[in-house]
């Protein structure tokens, strides 16, 4: 059986200025003689292989500007690949585009409603151009608008609308015509608490139909609890995938207690290394380590002790429990939200 | 091609165009029309301008609504969904190469040029009569003309709609527009430039010149014009000149 998603090396280079929120940087000025102004060149993705079996729940998890709006963009055909290819339901989505994009549903980071017409318009209109017949039409529309509280507003402009009304209705919108794969660029930044669960909830849903869904995120809660498998995504390449659970256990030890001195020096983090269930020590600067451990607050005591005997003082710890931030941190040095 | 889909695209355009009928109205004819008062009634009436100038002017007038309205109903709406809000995406996501999403522009545009240059003849034959000649001899040419002209018009806004920002709009006008306005026979026939040599053979670089010229051929040919076979050929080479600028400017904007 096909993958819904499959992607093989896809590799993305920008020569112009990538559309916004796209990349974070990496910027190199190509030494083109010909070019008076050399133009600026962005790598966005550096091979990017991706396998998404039918049915799944999928997270692109990474900091911005890490490469997961450009993968999204490639495989909806809003993006060409610089080389590479991918694949929806065995389709090649940049030669067989049209077929392609009957499969996909797409949720924009930013909503990109059509402001010219009313929430119930642009469902409609979004149906008739997957030639939907007019009854499926309208009653498909009056259930998303149903499920997505969004009936007393369905008449109205949608340029008016909050932005969590917006992002409702573009999810509404790509579920319009019931697309095999979805695809959902950061749904949940901006949303109320209770905005959040009902997206997570329609979420799950529509999965249980037997649909696949790709989401992008840098939420640790929502990778952990709403994905059924995750890849890890900096700097234009994978660096980790599995699923959340799998992932975390890679973590060594689990435990991430950062550590931080008055100084420290080498022989200090040498003997850290070797207390009981510690797994893995780092040095983070001049004055921190992070500590990779299969305990937390009980290695406390020794941690301090150790310090006192080389003359150094403990002068904060922050512990925290396996979690995909600390694989993040774990792989990249950086923390997520950096 | 998806027949279906492009009906639909079609029928978004329609439905908002019907929306915003009574600004599109305005927008369209005010100025024209004000045109054909102060030109073909104010200025005759007093004297400064021969009767016959009232024919003359009904053609310019007719080209410069169609144009103007191609150009702006293409361009206006693309600068806008091309902005930040890329409000054009749920269309260039239908399942229909998006070659087709830019035809179905173009087509929307046509249609609305044809409209209105239809609609500013009775309207001008009002402000204008009496005295007006219109001599409708060939209706064949006049609707091959008219739909060339509405055409180059559509693809001019499809070309200028994905080259220009939002924020130069106004420089569009300035830049583009007003110069084509001025230097597109509309106010004057083109051999009445017979004394400004340099400029006769400028305008004919000039799209709007072989439609005042052209329209003028059809529908007033007692007065000196343009051969038709060469306006039929510079329009219809304008119509594909810019089509094809147009989609290639189209393409670059909608895939990064």
């Amino acid at each position: 059986m096909d993958s819904a998603i499959r992607t093989r090396d896809l590799r993305k280079i920008y020569n112009s200025n990538p559309p916004a929120g796209a990349v974070r940087g990496d910027a190199s000025a190509s030494a083109g003689k010909r070019n008076k102004a050399p133009k600026p060149q962005i790598t966005a993705l550096d091979g990017i292989d991706l396998d998404v079996s039918p049915g799944q729940i999928f997270g692109l998890l990474g900091p911005n500007g890490a490469g997961k709006s450009t993968t999204v963009g490639i495989l909806t055909t809003r993006v060409r690949p610089t080389s590479g290819t991918a694949w929806i339901s065995g389709l090649d989505v940049w030669s067989d585009q049209t077929t392609a994009k009957r499969q996909i549903g797409v949720v924009a980071q930013r909503p990109n409603l059509d402001f010219a017409l009313t929430a119930r318009e642009i469902l409609l209109f979004h149906g008739a151009y997957f030639g939907l017949s007019s009854r499926e039409r309208s009653e498909r529309a009056n259930a998303l608008l149903d499920r997505f509280q969004l009936t007393d507003r369905a008449d109205q402009l949608v340029r008016g609308f909050s932005g969590g009304m917006m992002q409702r209705m573009s999810i509404a919108r790509a579920m319009m015509h019931d697309p095999q794969v979805l695809f959902l660029d950061e749904p949940s930044v901006g949303l109320d608490p209770q905005t959040r669960l009902l997206l997570w909830e329609i979420i799950r849903e529509y999965n249980q139909k037997g649909r696949t869904i790709l989401l992008t995120t840098h939420n640790m809660e929502e990778a952990d609890s709403l994905c059924q498998q995750l890849a890890i995504i900096d700097h234009g390449r994978i660096i980790a995938s599995g699923t959340p659970a799998e992932l975390k256990a890679s973590i060594p030890g689990g435990f991430l207690l950062r550590l931080r001195f008055g100084h420290h020096s080498a022989p200090l983090l040498e003997r850290l290394a070797t207390l009981p269930s510690v797994t893995e020590v780092r040095a983070s600067g001049d004055t921190g380590a992070d500590l990779y451990a299969s305990r937390g607050g009980s290695l406390i005591p020794e941690i301090v002790n150790a310090a006192a005997a080389f003359g150094v003082e403990l002068s904060d710890v922050h512990i925290s429990e396996p979690s995909l931030e600390n694989l993040f941190l774990h792989h990249t040095g950086r923390s997520l939200r950096e | 091609m998806n027949g279906k889909t492009f009906l639909a695209l079609l029928a978004r355009d329609v439905h908002v165009a019907r929306r915003n009928l009574v600004p599109l109205l305005f927008q369209t004819f005010l100025q024209p029309l004000l045109f054909v008062f102060i030109f073909g009634r104010v200025m005759v009436g007093s004297g400064y301008l021969p009767a016959a100038y009232k024919s003359l002017l009904l053609p310019g007038i007719m080209a410069i609504s169609m144009v103007f309205t191609g150009i702006w109903a293409v361009a206006m709406p693309l600068i806008a969904e091309f902005q930040f809000t890329r409000e054009i995406e749920d269309r260039l996501l239908a399942p229909i190469a998006i070659s087709w999403v830019a035809v179905e522009k173009v087509v929307a545009g046509l249609v609305q040029a044809v409209v209105a240059g239809l609609v500013v003849i009775p309207l001008a034959w009002i402000i204008l009569r009496p005295g007006l000649e219109l001599h409708l001899t060939n209706p064949l040419l006049f609707v091959c003309i008219t739909l060339l002209v509405a055409g180059f018009s559509a693809c001019g806004g499809l070309a200028l709609g994905c080259s220009v920002d939002q924020q130069h709009i106004g420089l569009m006008f300035s830049m583009v527009l007003t110069p084509m306005l001025f230097f597109g026979c509309t106010y004057y026939s083109w051999s009445t430039l017979d004394k400004f040599p340099i400029l006769q053979k400028v305008v004919l670089f000039n799209p709007l010149t072989y439609a005042s010229e052209g329209l003028r051929a059809t529908l007033v040919p007692q007065f000196p014009h343009l051969p038709v076979p060469l306006i039929l050929v510079a329009l219809a080479a304008f119509d594909v000149l810019l089509f094809a600028v147009g989609l290639r400017q189209f393409h670059k904007k909608a895939v990064s």
